[in-house]
């Protein structure tokens, strides 16, 4: 009997955790607010009424303290899920993510394993300002030695997950909030998707195709790909095709997939929620520059990302700095009737 | 140290100007919010209405913010927490720029920009930080400020019994009491941090006991009384200023909203708040002002008017108030 059954991406989270400690006693979460609440975003719900606090363990406020203990304890094997509540804490433990968690496989000359995930919330949209709003997805996907899962949608936040447990490498599981289902904060609901029941794996490093098209390839990650689809659809309308690509993981990359789409559309459109300098946008443009032996561009490269200022509070300002269907819709418009240097095609 | 007619009748009024201002904020929060304005299915939308985003409450622990700024001078750094209100009013905050600033609005503290749990006033010299365990070090630099220029201000860093256990908490303990600086540390222990309790995050009862490790005093107000913070709280602060170095000080209070505004409260006792709230420290306090021959009941409702005008204002001020234009948000990164 196959039901369709839809997930929000919480509930797919908190099952791919789930059935993981059901399958493997190593496997244990750790975090502020875990417990009994059920973490804040809803990736543990109902996993303390199953498995009880030795296994679903409420932390101390001391993210340097359980983080760095879920890197201990992964070295001796064990499978640890920390959560960081928000991404924008990393600032108080970055150490233990950037010169311990990232670096002791390699600094050990690949003797240490470290099984870690650490999830953690990202993301803006509803006005929670600079210290709660941030993507940061970038920053973790600089330094070598961690892997940055970054999902859409709860199909592919319960195979990524999984996946991440089962990996014998460090890995950062970023989920948006405003994608998460949750009954107290509005998102985009083509994020509850249906989920198997019977536990299954995503790759890492394979974008997905979320949309075909022959115009503008709008290469996008996390909360914006669907906006970048709301925007494909109005495109549509107004005879633009748009190929939308889910990057879905940062590290490992999958440059193919972007280096095809735009091969066959000649257009990239960047779409991102981080910060727009020195970042995400900044990695795929260079990505293409670089292929230019192989690619025929139409127009330039163009990049949508917060334009590097904290997010503001107020609704108009946060509104303006983080891209938008509308600014999808526009820059995609703009580009089909700019032009590339003569120059640039072979 | 007994209380001046001036400092208890202060106190009084500005509990009950915070108790006020975040029971209409806790309505006005809600405007805009629930079904069905809302998307389909939602319950509540944290980011809609015009006060969106996180909320964090502070009635129920007016005793602790009133107690010690009792003893400030405007030149005096107070560094609150991301449950920053009831700090803010008793420091002087002006209240319709700080509402202004909740609701986004150009004329807000800072503009639009920091929002409820980033509110900067430099001319009363207060600020706050949406980063729990945040607070300590840099009033620790505001009161090496004040000791390298010879001055006798002090600095104040309130914080949360949850953030007791972040790092930053020791390294400020730590470098206070290495510096000899006129700081005060105040932990405000509402008994939770979101849904943990202390008693499962904590390995020691009291986080007073934790001065001893930096061989500071460490003083308990076990009681949520303003004239119990305020004793305890002027001896430190007169202490500091006689630059006698820091002291910690914690005080048992109660949190009668949610961590935040829409908390389930799943992890709160049935009736635990209705059981705090019938130790009130407003009506408490009152009732001492009244033995003392302080309050009488036209005192009490000029009060009350009072309060309830400059709440009203306030809100009124910030509701009507333009807000910044988008383009505004790239402004301000750097002077
Ligand atoms: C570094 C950091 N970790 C976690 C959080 C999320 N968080 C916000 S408030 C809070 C609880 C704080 O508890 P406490 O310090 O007791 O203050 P209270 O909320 O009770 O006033 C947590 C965990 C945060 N804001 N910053
Ligand atoms: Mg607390």
């Amino acid at each position: 009997m196959s039901t369709a059954r839809k997930l929000t991406m919480a509930a797919a989270i908190a099952e791919a955790i789930g059935q993981e400690m059901e399958r493997d006693p190593d496997v244990f979460v750790m975090g502020e607010d875990v417990g009994k609440y059920g973490g804040i975003f809803g990736a543990t719900g109902g996993l303390y009424a199953r498995f009880g606090k030795e296994r679903v363990m409420d932390t101390p406020i001391s993210e340097t303290g359980f983080i760095g203990a879920a890197i201990g304890a992964a070295a001796e094997g064990m499978r640890p899920i920390a959560e960081l509540m928000f991404v924008d804490f990393f600032g108080v433990c970055m150490d233990m993510i950037y010169n311990h968690m990232a670096k002791n496989i390699y600094m050990s000359g690949g003797r240490v394993r470290l099984p870690v995930v650490l999830m953690t919330a990202i993301g803006g949209g509803y006005n929670d300002a600079a210290q709660h709003s941030q993507c940061l997805y970038a920053t973790f996907a600089h330094l070598p030695g961690l892997k940055v899962v970054v999902p859409s949608n709860a199909y592919d936040a319960k195979g990524l997950m999984i996946q991440a447990i089962r990996e014998d490498n460090p890995v950062l599981f970023m989920y948006h909030k405003g994608i998460m289902g949750l009954p107290w904060m509005a998102y985009y609901e083509g994020s509850t998707t249906e989920v198997p029941e019977a536990p299954y794996t995503l790759p890492f490093g394979e974008a997905k195709v979320v949309r075909e098209g022959r115009d503008v390839t709008i290469v996008t990650l996390s909360q914006m790909v669907h906006k970048a689809v709301l925007a494909a659809e109005e495109l549509a309308g107004k005879g633009i095709e748009a190929e939308v690509i889910d990057l879905r993981t940062l590290v490992p990359l999958d440059r193919q997939a972007v280096l095809r789409s735009v091969r066959k559309t000649g257009r990239l459109l960047v779409a991102d929620e981080d910060y727009l300098s020195f970042g995400l946008s900044g990695e795929i443009a260079a990505l293409v520059a670089e292929n230019l032996d192989t690619i025929a561009l139409k127009a330039p490269v163009r990049r949508l990302a917060v334009p590097d200022v904290p997010i503001p509070y107020s609704r108009p300002l946060e509104q303006f700095v983080i891209p938008q269907v509308e600014d999808i819709v526009g820059a995609a418009v703009q580009m089909m009737s700019a032009k590339a240097a003569a120059g640039a095609r072979p | 140290m007994n209380a001046s007619r001036e400092h208890l009748l202060w106190m009084y009024e500005t509990m009950m100007l915070i108790r006020r201002y975040e029971e209409t904020m806790a309505q006005v929060y809600l405007e805009g919010k629930l079904p069905p304005a809302i998307q389909r299915g939602l319950a509540f939308d944290i980011g809609s209405g015009p006060v969106p985003g996180e909320m964090h409450l502070a009635a129920g622990q007016e005793p602790v913010a009133v107690g010690v700024c009792a003893h400030l001078r405007k030149d005096d750094t107070v560094v609150g927490t991301h449950r920053p209100h009831h700090f803010a009013i008793a420091k002087g905050v002006d209240l319709k720029a700080m509402t202004a600033e909740i609701f986004g609005k150009e004329t807000g503290l800072g503009h639009g920009k920091g929002g409820h749990m980033h509110l900067f006033d430099p001319e009363h010299k207060f600020s706050c930080s949406g980063i729990v365990g945040a607070s300590l070090p840099p009033a620790c630099g505001a009161a090496l400020a004040a000791k390298k220029r010879g001055r006798d201000q002090v600095a104040v860093a309130f914080f949360g019994e949850g953030a007791a256990n972040q790092g930053a908490f020791h390294e400020a303990l730590n470098l206070a009491a290495l510096w000899r600086l006129p700081v005060l540390f105040v932990c405000e222990d509402n008994k939770y941090a979101i849904s943990v309790e202390k008693s499962e995050s904590t390995a020691v009862p009291w986080n007073a006991d934790r001065a001893a490790a930096y061989g500071i005093p460490g003083v308990l107000v076990d009681h949520n009384d303003a004239l119990a913070v305020y004793e305890a709280a002027g001896a430190a602060i007169a202490r500091a200023r006689r630059g006698e170095g820091p002291s910690l000080l914690e005080v048992r209070t109660d949190r009668y909203f949610g961590h935040f505004q829409g908390d389930p409260e799943v992890y709160r006792p049935k009736g635990e708040v209705e059981e705090l709230r019938r130790h009130d420290p407003i009506p408490a306090l009152a009732a001492h002002l009244r033995r003392e021959n302080l309050l009488d009941e036209a005192a009490e409702q000029e009060i009350e008017q009072r309060v309830a005008a400059r709440v009203r204002e306030a809100f009124e001020f910030a509701r009507t108030s333009p807000y910044p234009k988008p383009e505004d948000a790239l402004r301000h990164v750097f002077h």
